[in-house]
């Protein structure tokens, strides 16, 4: 028999309904991929085989007895550890949520059981989704499974999704959850070879979500395709009562809107996205990607996005400004962590908790938000940042009346060694200068591999597009992946 | 404009973060690293420019006002409420003593 963690999404759903294998033998394999791979890799915070095979089972039961299948039926999934799992450790990586077990289950994850899925465990993640390498984490670095031509140095998985993207790569999953607030889908999809795709801000739920910037937080899939892509977005999305920013629109057939011919569509190129210090490597997929894009039908334009600079300067402050307020409830009385010092006061005891349980780069943040947000500079930082958002925002407005999507690369360079950037925090941020402005805007963006650097490490490239449409971004998508012919993998060594 | 150490300081605190002096000596010069980068803002012109409230527009809808409208979020789950707190005690959170 086939190695079944060789097939994605479709294939083991399609497999499975028409009877192939059994869901049952689908967690299996991916369930023994998960256990060989975790001392090397450190993808999961938390395996839970007994999950995957629970729903595995249901599955297998529900297609015997003839009972119409769900769009997932039999796939199982790791879970970023950023959802609240009802009964199953969630902890956002961080020290304080460590031991924290949700009664409730977060409204994208139940959406995706409903469908039929099952969850292989809870994946490693930067600690509250803050940082760009998955090195903020309290349970340990998640390490790449790609390595440069000729070196065993570890590299970056991407972040903040960095277990998710890792376990995809590394076929530790067909699938997984990812959440993006400034870059956090995109820039580890690039770095490991897979497709994601952030969504329209409001197509998914945030409900159930450990919070980190509530205008711009986003989940979305993780997978190996575009049509995979597709498959589990429709899944993971619909209208949420319980989310006051969820949208109030049915969820489109994706997967049956796939179409790469491109013909009478119009591709936009922003010029500011041509930066100084991007990687030569990049700019040729770049190059490479307006080519294909133009094979399948496009007409190429240029387009202009002014305020592109001012775009990761406006997230550092309104990204910040929203975990400050939002990471306030960690205060040692009602979950997680206390930390409670001989003689120490009420006051006291939330320092205390919060100075044990958060580590360095969330601290970072929660000051800078503080700061920004303080009497006497609120308005010259805070206010004046969400100016700046407006503007970015009219930009694309401005732009998408010339074009349907917007191609530009997911990251200035390619994965980089752990522990190269992870005293520089400026350095760290500029990994999502091309993510940010998309995540600003609120716009459906994914990243889908393009080829190959030197160093044999993947490169991804992006796709922006209007709101609400997600198919024009799936389909350009579609169009570069089926002309890049990206099949390289990393060599497995785990 | 740069931040000196005594302002980090005060920001901790409002932050309710604890900090020992050689975690505020680490984090004064990043936290004007950060500022002097973010400050390249101020070259915007944005006078005109409404600040972002909505990223994608959408109108603020109202629950039906029935109790447990939706039973996930609704009330009578005291227990569930406080299964996770650190240091419950007869169905309430328990903190240390705050008046004398």
């Amino acid at each position: 028999m086939t190695d079944l963690t060789e097939l994605g999404v479709k294939a083991i759903r399609d497999g499975v309904a028409s009877g192939d294998f059994t869901a049952r033998e689908v967690a299996e394999s991916f369930n023994a991929n998960v256990a060989a791979a975790q001392d090397a890799l450190n993808a999961f915070i938390v395996a839970t085989p007994e999950k995957a095979l629970e729903a595995a089972d249901a599955v297998d039961a529900a297609r015997a007895r003839g009972d119409t299948l769900g769009k997932l039926a039999g796939v199982p999934i790791g879970m970023k550890d950023l959802f609240a799992t009802k009964g199953v450790q969630t902890t956002a990586a961080s020290h304080i949520l460590e031991g924290f077990v949700p009664e409730y289950e977060s409204t994208v994850s139940a959406n995706l059981w409903r469908a039929g899925a099952g969850m292989l465990g809870k994946l490693n993640l930067d600690q509250f989704a803050m940082g760009s390498s998955n090195e903020t984490s309290y349970f340990g670095n998640v390490i790449s499974p790609w390595r440069k031509e000729g070196s065993n140095a570890g590299l970056a998985p991407g972040g903040s999704s960095g277990g998710s993207s890792a376990a995809v790569a590394a076929r530790l999953c067909p699938a997984a959850t990812g959440t993006d607030t400034g870059g956090s889908i995109r820039q580890p999809a690039a770095f490991t070879g897979i497709s994601g795709i952030k969504p329209t801000y409001g197509r998914c739920s945030r409900w159930g979500i450990v919070a980190f910037a509530s205008s711009l937080d986003q989940a979305g899939p993780m997978v190996r395709d575009v049509t995979d892509c597709a498959i589990m977005l429709e899944a993971m999305a619909g209208f949420d009562p319980k989310d006051s920013t969820s949208l109030d629109l049915p969820v489109p057939e994706w997967e049956a809107g796939l179409d790469p011919d491109l013909r009478g569509k119009k591709v936009g190129i922003p010029r500011e996205y041509r930066m100084d210090g991007t990687d030569a490597a990049i700019l040729k997929s770049w190059d490479d990607g307006i080519a294909w894009l133009r094979d399948a039908g496009a007409e190429i334009v240029d387009v202009s996005l002014p305020h592109t600079k001012y775009a990761l300067p406006a997230y550092y402050i309104v990204a910040p400004a929203e975990a400050s307020s939002n990471l306030a409830r960690y205060d040692g009385v009602r979950y997680g962590l206390r930390e409670l010092p001989q003689g120490a006061n009420l006051q006291e005891m939330y320092a205390a908790t919060r100075a044990a349980g958060f580590g360095d780069e969330v601290k970072r943040r929660i000051m800078i938000g503080t700061y920004v947000l303080s009497a006497g500079f609120y308005d010259a930082y805070y206010n004046q940042a969400q100016r700046v958002r407006t503007l970015i925002s009219n930009d694309f407005k401005a732009a998408f009346e010339q074009c349907d999507v917007i191609l530009a690369p997911t990251t200035p360079t390619a994965s980089f060694p752990l522990g190269d950037k992870v005293d520089d925090p400026l350095a760290m941020y500029l990994n999502d200068v091309f993510a940010v402005p998309a995540s600003l805007a609120g716009l459906p963006a994914m990243s889908v591999p393009a080829g190959l650097n030197a160093d044999g490490l993947p490169l991804g490239l992006q796709i922006i597009g209007r709101a609400f449409d997600e198919q024009g971004v799936l389909n350009a998508g579609l169009a570069i992946e089926s002309r890049a012919g990206f099949d390289a993998r990393p060599k497995r060594w785990w | 404009m740069s931040v000196d150490r005594e302002t980090v300081a005060k920001i901790a605190s409002l932050a309710r973060i604890q900090m020992d002096d050689a975690s505020l000596d680490r984090l004064v010069p990043e936290f004007n690293n950060i500022l002097a980068w973010v400050e390249q803002l101020g070259e915007v012109d944005t006078s005109g420019v409404e600040p972002m409230t909505a990223v994608i527009e959408n109108h603020q809808r109202l629950r039906d006002d029935v109790v447990d409208a939706d039973p996930l979020t609704g009330g009578g789950v005291r227990d569930k409420v406080l299964a996770n707190a650190p240091a419950a005690e007869h169905g309430f959170f328990g903190v240390p003593k705050v008046i004398e």
